[in-house]
């Protein structure tokens, strides 16, 4: 199976590689800021106890997301 | 909507001579920026393992060889993308030229993200140095940076160091005065957009390919093992109270021997200075009033306050230094988002556990400048050190019943963590509140980095907070207990008519105050400790002892001395409430000021905890009174 999901749907220890980042202003550019853009390989490291938000290991740094944000995400594993 | 601009920051740099030269710090939030400019300046900057931990810019001069240099601290940034007023200041700061060299702190662990920074600053000016800090933890967690290969990839100056050791600062100066020698080659580039960004992404990858070998695949094993343990489905939320309530455990038992031993010793010197007094043919006056007023005073926020807060700031500073603070973020933005507001808050909330002022200032943290409000708002719900011994004493004297040692230890650190508990409850609900009214919005977007765990450097921590913090906040509040206490002397002496005037003023709060199960000293004191809340409590106990006189203090006699006064179960329950929820000190206030730059928004953060606490008071004595009436 290689087709695209949103990041929001990985589950703990998956990884994958961003396919694309849904263009949303303010939103996007934060996740350019930490190098998330096409090509980057992302791995879901661990959910949060409510479940949202999600840590995601993004070039060699642990950062936390909403889900929100990750839904802007597609990637492909 | 508030105006973001109040919250930039000023980065006119100050030289000393015309000759000095201006270097800036730049870089990603949590590399050891701050570490590193504290070891070049002697500085002591505070550092924490969290991202945001230094929010306002320092500035700092050191000397080079025979060169004089202004160092500039700037606020963490991720990018020269600016979104935040401080980032913005930041960008302006190196691109305007403002600085005859930057320097670009690199976390070795994490280099491939410092870097894209780097290739953004490298686009406007190339007077940069680079310098990888951390290498003494990347070595560590056997990640090696070929420093040599990293120079000849980025066509840069590259330093390792280890600032905590100090390894490789000196160099570094060097090769930043080298830089600021060399005359900038023409003007900067235009300015950083999205697609250099992404240039500097792919470059940053590049680079780190070429120069980042990590010998253990799973370096950071150790790190996740944390987490889960720290922020997991299951255990997550209980390790947190435990460790709210064993920080608490800890205060208190530690605190109690030393709290009698100080209150033992000075209330012997209260003695010797009386005989003191007397043998040198003082009035009594001036006798009552130096001894029963101001001295007495004096030795009681010592003897209570300085014990726990010597004990709660380092516990409090190694936590903050292990790295647990962004878990707690991570944990309850849950909550915040379902308020409407930043997860980030929680860190501002941990930090007004200690201060309520430094945590209206960590609020910077917060890009939203509606979340930052809110933020700010409702910061003081969470009771800072100067009222958790008011609480505690509280507590010790009328909730714990028959249960003594250990058992008394333990049950009162249960009743602060739920007292804190409430606190946190009441922030999230005023800030869903003020998302529903006032501050109207949406949650914006959230990132956290979670940094690697460190191990902290416990020495320096217990000399850094005795020191700087415990000592600062002490003197503070020693400052204000001294006239305060001579107030209230004055108060309960000057009797014009037959009448005290503490009586005359205690009298006209009274029914005011008994609206809310308080009673009109309790109001006063919390009236008088507007400057600092520590004073509180002891203000109430010297106005209730100028009627009758107690030579000890246990608690056994304030106990009888405050039910002699009137106090039943609702009177200690309604303080507690009022002193978690009123009005932030004068500092908080000043500082909150200083934040929003608007007199209303501080008149907001005034009246909105005092409101909470007010309703509540009013709920609890009303619903009590009922209860006794059936």
């Amino acid at each position: 199976m290689r087709t695209s999901q949103p990041l929001s749907s990985l589950r703990e220890g998956q990884t994958a590689r961003v396919l694309s980042v849904e263009r949303a202003g303010e939103l996007s550019r934060r996740l350019l800021d930490l190098g998330l853009i096409a090509g980057t390989p992302v791995r879901c490291i661990q959910k949060s106890p409510a479940g949202d938000p999600v840590a995601y290991g993004i070039r060699g740094a642990v950062i936390a997301l909403r889900r929100e944000q990750a839904d802007a995400v597609l990637v492909q594993q | 909507m508030p105006d973001s601009s109040a919250f930039a920051p000023d980065l006119s740099a100050c030289r000393r001579s015309p000759q000095d030269i201006v270097v800036a710090l730049a870089g990603n939030p949590n590399v050891g920026k701050s570490t590193v400019f504290n070891a070049l300046t002697g500085l002591r900057q505070h550092t924490g393992n969290w991202p945001g931990k230094t929010v306002s810019t320092a500035q700092g001069y050191c000397r080079c060889g025979g060169t004089g240099i202004v160092l500039v601290d700037l606020p963490g940034t991720y990018s020269l993308l600016a979104h935040s007023a401080e980032e913005e200041a930041a960008r302006d700061f190196i691109r305007s030229g403002g600085a005859d060299a930057v320097i670009v702190v690199c976390d070795a662990t994490c280099l491939e993200r410092s870097l894209i920074l780097f290739f953004q600053i490298a686009a406007v000016t190339d007077r940069v140095v680079v310098c990888v800090n951390l290498m003494d933890e990347a070595r560590h967690r056997h990640i090696h940076v070929d420093l040599a290969q990293l120079e000849r990839t980025l066509g840069t100056a590259v330093v390792g160091t280890s600032a905590r050791s100090g390894d490789g600062l000196d160099r570094l100066m060097r090769c930043a005065a080298d830089a600021a020698a060399r005359t900038p080659s023409g003007s900067p580039g235009p300015e950083t957009d999205e697609q250099d960004s992404r240039r500097a992404v792919l470059l940053a990858e590049q680079a780190a390919r070429a120069c980042v070998h990590r010998d253990k695949p799973d370096s950071d094993a150790l790190d996740r093992r944390l987490d889960r343990l720290f922020a997991s489905r299951r255990t997550g939320f209980p390790i947190m109270l435990l460790l709210l309530f064993f920080v608490f455990w800890l205060t208190i038992s530690g605190a109690n021997i030393p709290s009698q031993w100080l209150s033992a010793r000075l209330f012997s010197l209260q003695d010797t200075l009386s005989a003191l007094l007397l043998s040198a043919k003082a009035p009594a006056w001036l006798h009552d009033a130096l001894i029963l007023g101001v001295f007495r005073v004096l030795a009681w926020v010592v003897s209570v306050m300085l014990p726990p807060m010597a004990i709660f700031f380092p516990l409090f500073t190694l936590l903050e230094d292990f790295g647990y603070l962004p878990r707690v973020a991570f944990n309850l933005d849950h909550c915040f988002k379902k308020a409407c507001a930043c997860g980030k808050q929680a860190l501002c909330m941990c930090m007004g556990l200690g201060c309520n002022a430094a945590g209206v200032i960590g609020c910077r943290i917060i890009d939203s400048p509606r979340e930052r409000l809110i933020a700010i708002l409702t910061n003081s719900m969470v009771p800072c050190n100067g009222r958790f011994p008011t609480i505690l004493s509280i507590i010790s004297m009328f909730f714990l019943g028959a249960a003594c040692g250990p058992g008394a230890t333990m049950l009162s650190a249960l009743l602060l963590t739920g007292v804190i508990v409430l606190g946190v409850g009441m922030t999230l609900l005023c800030s869903r509140l003020l998302s529903k009214t006032v501050l109207a919005g949406m949650p914006s977007g959230f990132t956290l980095e979670l940094p690697p765990y460190r191990r902290p450097q416990i020495g320096k921590v217990i000399v850094r907070s005795v020191f700087d913090r415990t000592l600062f906040v002490l003197g503070r509040a020693a400052a204000v207990a001294a006239p305060a206490g001579l107030v209230i002397w004055l108060c309960a002496n000057l009797a014009p008519g037959g009448i005290s005037l503490l009586e005359r003023i205690s009298g006209a709060l009274d029914p005011f105050a008994s609206l809310f199960g308080l009673d009109g000293v309790i109001l006063l004191a919390f009236i008088l400790g507007f400057p600092a809340n520590e004073i509180v409590m002891p203000i109430a106990v010297m106005a209730y002892l100028s009627a009758s006189s107690l030579t000890e203090l246990g608690t056994a006699q304030l106990h009888a001395l405050l039910v002699h006064n009137g106090w039943t179960p609702l009177t200690a329950v309604c303080t507690i409430v009022f002193s978690l929820f009123h009005w932030p000190c004068s500092t908080t206030c000043l500082t909150i000021h200083r934040e929003t730059g608007s007199l209303g928004w501080t008149l907001a953060a005034f009246a909105l905890p005092t409101t909470v606490g007010l309703l509540l008071c009013f709920v609890i004595s009303t619903a009590w009174r009922l209860l006794a009436m059936l």
